[in-house]
């Protein structure tokens, strides 16, 4: 669950990215987030896995109100959100299983745990045979999808994704798309930024437009 | 999914080991960094390596002076020069009197035919004394005074006590150069604890620096941990691991300089005493210093690194 009570951010510079915006996402939904660029989708991301923190108004995640939420327990608010950047932060350093494993090292999982539920995370995006190679050797698509991996491989309760199809073709952004539902449809809270309108105009769920940092709609995507 | 449910909340005994097991993946991975570069690697150990090896050395070098003085160093003993017209008789009631004193814990007496024997023997002058006509060394009284603290003041009043006796010459207390020398040492242990501290800090700066870089270069998977949950303590213990490693290598490479140094120095050293005919023997490193010495190494690599991260760990986050 996630909810933005008349959130405003303003940055050090001046700039307000995001002014009085209010929604909520139950936690059984999928929405999309649309909106030019600039229009304050990566902010709004930000705010909700306090990568910033809003200068007004009040975010809660899963019951807890983030205004209130101490540095020293950031971490663990983050490890029940799994997110998917466009550019996937994958550390190029080492092979696909150990991308994936990341986030299960840092939450502590016996090593056996680990090798499971990545396998399983790996399997789900289909790329159960890659798990020894590098990330520096997949394809654009390949590489999104260990990033997906990532973000679902220790079960999060939310999941987001801030341009997850931005560099890949109408086929493969398809195929992403279909995998965030199937996330959604076991429970997962999942909520894509995304400028595709066409893409994600066909898939029916509740859309938020935000224009010049202010939310324009949030009605159903049909 | 029932995601509240089957969201495994690991329990603490997972984390415990998970715990033990970060640490040991952290310390192996910094290590095999650490190896994968080993020439920058070696320079690093190198430097380290020779700023703990100075003070190490000279501290070494110090005890060794301390223990050539150790048998001169107490107690002080007071040579009464006896009035030639004195005879043996005479000198020998003059040491029981002096015997009787209270701050006097024993007196010798030399005869002049002794003491120009012994100084054949030790001085190295043996045939020139063979030609002089008259014994020119006049008898002599060697007077211990009682040890303990304040030594060195009642051994001044009792010269000045002995200096009054009569017979006596002359009474010459043997302990000003006793004290120059350990006052010397005294003052180059100062100056080598000193030197000692800033190559420390040199140290300290090194590794903090490295480690710096260190950051710098894994900038990205840093964000990418703090991205996906890792907490400071997660993000920061590979860097200490490495500080640990840099601090451990440098004074490994350390003791290595100290020990070649000192088996260099050995030979040359062996001769000498022999010329002085003294038993003396070159002491390295002991095994509790060695252990010390890697131990503080290990230590200054951590502090180090802690610096470092706790002042550049914070300025990567993720925006």
């Amino acid at each position: 669950m996630i909810a933005f009570d008349r959130v405003s951010k303003r940055y050090p510079q001046g700039h307000e990215a995001l002014s009085e915006v209010s929604f909520t996402i139950d936690s059984d939904e999928m929405v999309f987030l649309t909106g030019h660029s600039g229009a304050g989708k990566s902010t709004l991301l930000k705010l909700i896995m306090l990568m910033e923190r809003p200068s007004r108004g009040q975010v809660v995640v899963n019951g807890q109100n983030l205004k209130a939420m101490k540095p020293s327990r950031i971490p663990l608010l983050r490890r029940d959100i799994g997110v998917v950047f466009q550019n996937h932060q994958l550390l190029f350093d080492r092979t696909v299983f150990d991308n994936v494993a990341l986030p299960l090292l840092i939450a502590g999982y016996s090593p056996r745990d680990t090798g499971r539920r990545v396998r399983a995370a790996l399997d789900k995006v289909g790329l159960l045979a890659r798990e020894k190679s590098m990330p520096i050797t997949l394809s654009g698509g390949e590489q999104q999808r260990v990033g997906i991996a990532r973000a679902v491989v220790n079960k999060p309760s939310v999941l987001l994704a801030d341009e997850p199809t931005g560099n890949l073709d109408p086929a493969l952004s398809a195929e992403i798309m279909q995998l965030f539902e199937q996330f959604n449809q076991v429970g997962v809270t999942v909520l894509v930024a995304s400028h595709d309108l066409a893409l994600i105009s066909r898939l029916h769920h509740r859309i938020l437009t935000l224009r010049q940092g202010r939310l324009i709609a949030q009605g159903a995507g049909d | 999914m029932a995601v509240g449910a089957s969201q495994s909340r690991t329990g603490l005994g997972d984390r415990l080991r998970s715990w033990q097991v970060h640490h040991r993946l952290s310390a192996l991975d910094s290590l095999s960094r650490l190896l994968r570069s080993p020439v920058s690697s070696l320079m690093t150990w190198l430097v380290i390596g020779i700023a703990l090896a100075l003070p190490v050395g000279l501290s070494v070098a110090l005890d060794n002076a301390r223990s050539v003085s150790v048998g001169w160093d107490s107690p002080a003993q007071i040579s009464l020069f006896l009035r030639s017209e004195v005879s043996m008789d005479a000198a020998g009631l003059l040491r029981e009197r002096i015997l009787e004193r209270s701050d006097v814990a024993s007196a010798r007496l030399v005869s002049r035919d002794q003491a120009l024997e012994e100084f054949r023997q030790l001085s190295g002058f043996g045939d020139i004394l063979q030609n002089l006509d008259d014994n020119p060394l006049p008898n002599l009284v060697l007077v211990t005074p009682l040890g303990g603290d304040g030594q060195a003041q009642r051994a001044a009043e009792l010269q000045l006590a002995l200096q009054d006796e009569a017979g006596v010459e002359r009474a010459v207390l043997d302990m000003e150069w006793v004290q120059r020398l350990n006052a010397l040492v005294e003052l180059s242990q100062r100056a080598v604890g000193a030197l000692g501290a800033i190559l420390c800090l040199g140290v300290l700066l090194v590794i903090g620096n490295t480690i710096r870089l260190a950051i710098e270069n894994r900038r990205q998977e840093i964000l990418v941990i703090k991205l996906v949950g890792g907490s400071d303590a997660f993000v920061r213990r590979p860097f200490l691991y490495t500080g640990f490693w840099y601090g451990l290598g440098g004074a490994l490479l350390a003791w290595l300089v100290v020990a070649v140094a000192l088996w260099w120095l050995r030979g040359p050293m062996a001769t000498l005493a022999l010329l002085y005919q003294s038993d003396f023997v070159l002491e390295g490193l002991g095994f509790l210093d060695s252990l010390g010495l890697l131990v503080a190494g290990a230590l200054l690599g951590l502090l180090g690194a802690w610096l470092a991260v706790a002042r550049h760990l914070s300025a990567v986050q993720p925006r």
